[in-house]
């Protein structure tokens, strides 16, 4: 089980819990609002993309190769960017926080 | 319409797939206060489609690991979903839709999702066959699983040779079938791709010991209690124990035909996803909508559209300006292969092929027309499809002879230096 804080565009702070599957479903399922997952979590579609705290950036490691390029389609990339739907959730990733991208 | 009068008011969307569901939520987040109901045949919680072909297909998992929402979601964004249930006809003057049952639904908006089916050809004995499958449902593909398991000898016939048909080929290879596309045309892909890119998909399937035979028009079927055999019109013919249908699709146009409204190659809106009645929008496959940067109208079959269109009608209906202005963009995954495509190449007159560091298997196609670049096919290659969707969006010339340089890594300055001499 993992714990898992999102902060949004408009700075609403939301902490989830979730067991299994990937961070994008996670966020999906709960309406996070920035995060839509549209290729449904085969790293397509770039619609997932958050900053991830930069503490917390041990714990999920940093993009593969083709997530990164799929990072660029916006502007808004930074070292500590992911594309949430490679980020599967575990106890490893317990307690990280999020920020949605703009 | 100012937000202020949406409350008591009610949107009823036909369809409650990618495009369907995506504009109610969408609708919801804009602001829109009144009922919101969704209707669909489908009995199943709305569910992604693409994978359906591709990595649902050689899982084991139902249909509940693949959701495009929670059922939970619905009931806490208020929105009332409708499964199993069809809708007869609508009425434009009344403003409500009919449904199978005969019961009357009053709507003060109405969205037309209603998506397409696949075409099944008018080929001999095939109608009355069992173990034939179109793809587009997740009860197709539990049929299609269940048949494949069923079978001992799991010979497969794929007619069709698009994305639907190499994709599930692609999937059933794995389940342990032996597999055999046929394609009518000369080659795959045809309508959508460079022969280089047919090419290229012909060899990784057979690779993968998949057979693609083009120039194969398929007119009969016949059964036996044993198998089943395809003929061709140039005499050949194949043994299969199921077969599958990857011919295109119809667009679900009817109801709306049947309800007056504008039809060309699909449901005409404009660029708010508006029919010609108001009160009534179409999004997603069903539509044929203008596109400002081919400057045409078009349709399209695609997830990028479903989701996007779907975000325009929203915001149009609760009053904000907007426009769907998109390149379109789409992607494909065949065995280890991940294919992502952006714009369209019709019309394209040269096809420059990238091939990195030597690598047959990280590829990407440049579709121009004259200097305009019109499209980008890139094979394990998102650094390619990500700077094509770059240079499509802002209309850049590109310097070809930079493209066509392999040896030199692929960087958007380097892409559009001015050409010298």
């Amino acid at each position: 089980m993992a714990k898992i804080t999102f902060i949004t565009s408009d700075n609403e702070t939301i902490t989830l819990e979730g067991t299994s599957g990937s961070v994008m479903a996670l966020a999906v399922d709960n309406g996070i609002k920035g995060i839509d997952g549209d290729c449904g979590g085969v790293c397509s579609c770039a619609t997932c993309h958050v900053h991830v705290a930069a503490e917390d950036m041990d714990k999920t490691g940093s993009a593969s190769e083709i997530e990164a390029d799929m990072l660029e389609l916006d502007d808004n990339v930074d070292e500590f960017s992911r594309l949430c739907c490679q980020l599967e959730i575990s106890d490893s990733i317990d307690g990280i926080v999020l920020k949605v991208a703009k | 319409m100012s937000i202020s009068l949406i409350k008591n008011k009610t949107c009823i969307v036909i369809g409650a797939s990618h495009a369907g569901v995506n504009f109610a939520f969408s609708l919801r987040r804009e602001g829109w206060e009144g009922d919101i109901i969704l209707y669909d045949a489908d009995p199943f919680l709305p569910y992604h489609r693409p994978p359906l072909s591709k990595a649902y297909l050689t899982s084991e998992d139902g249909i509940d690991k693949n959701l495009l929402k929670s059922e939970e979601s619905y009931a806490k964004e208020g929105i009332t979903l409708n499964l199993g249930v069809y809708v007869k006809s609508m009425d434009r003057k009344l403003k409500h839709i009919i449904l199978g049952d005969g019961s009357i639904q009053s709507y003060d908006k109405l969205i037309i999702a209603t998506g397409a089916r696949p075409i099944m050809p008018s080929i001999q004995g095939l109608a009355n066959s069992n173990n034939v499958f179109p793809l587009r449902t997740a009860t197709d593909v539990s049929n299609i699983r269940s048949a494949v398991k069923n079978s001992a000898n799991k010979e497969v016939v794929v007619i069709g040779g698009g994305y639907i048909g190499l994709e599930t080929a692609a999937s059933l290879k794995k389940l342990g079938a032996k597999v055999t596309v046929l394609e009518r045309e000369e080659r795959i892909l045809a309508r959508v791709t460079a022969p280089e890119m047919s090419t290229f998909f012909q060899n990784l399937h057979l690779e993968n010991g998949v057979d693609i035979l083009t120039s194969k028009n398929v007119i009969a079927l016949e059964s036996n209690n044993e198998a089943k055999i395809v003929r061709c019109d140039d005499g050949t013919s194949y043994r299969a124990d199921l077969i599958i249908i990857g011919v295109g699709i119809f667009v679900n146009k009817e109801l709306a035909a049947a309800a007056g409204l504008d039809i060309e190659n699909g449901i005409k809106v404009d660029e708010t996803a508006k029919t010609n009645d108001e009160d009534i929008y179409a999004i997603g496959d069903c539509t044929f909508h203008y596109n400002p940067h081919y400057d045409r109208y078009i349709r399209l079959e695609s997830v990028q559209n479903a989701v996007d269109q779907a975000k325009v009608a929203a915001t149009s209906i609760c009053g904000k300006e907007t426009q769907y202005d998109t390149v379109p963009w789409f992607w494909s995954d065949q065995y280890d292969v991940k294919l992502q495509m952006v714009g369209l190449s019709q019309g394209y007159d040269q096809v420059i092929v990238r091939r990195e560091n030597n690598d047959n298997k990280c590829l990407s196609f440049w579709y121009f027309k004259g200097e305009i670049l019109l499209a980008v096919d890139a094979v394990n290659n998102a650094k390619a499809y990500v700077y094509g969707t770059k240079l499509i969006k802002r209309g850049e010339i590109i310097n070809k002879e930079n493209l066509m340089d392999c040896e030199e890594d692929l960087k958007i300055a380097h892409l559009i230096s001015p050409i010298i001499g």
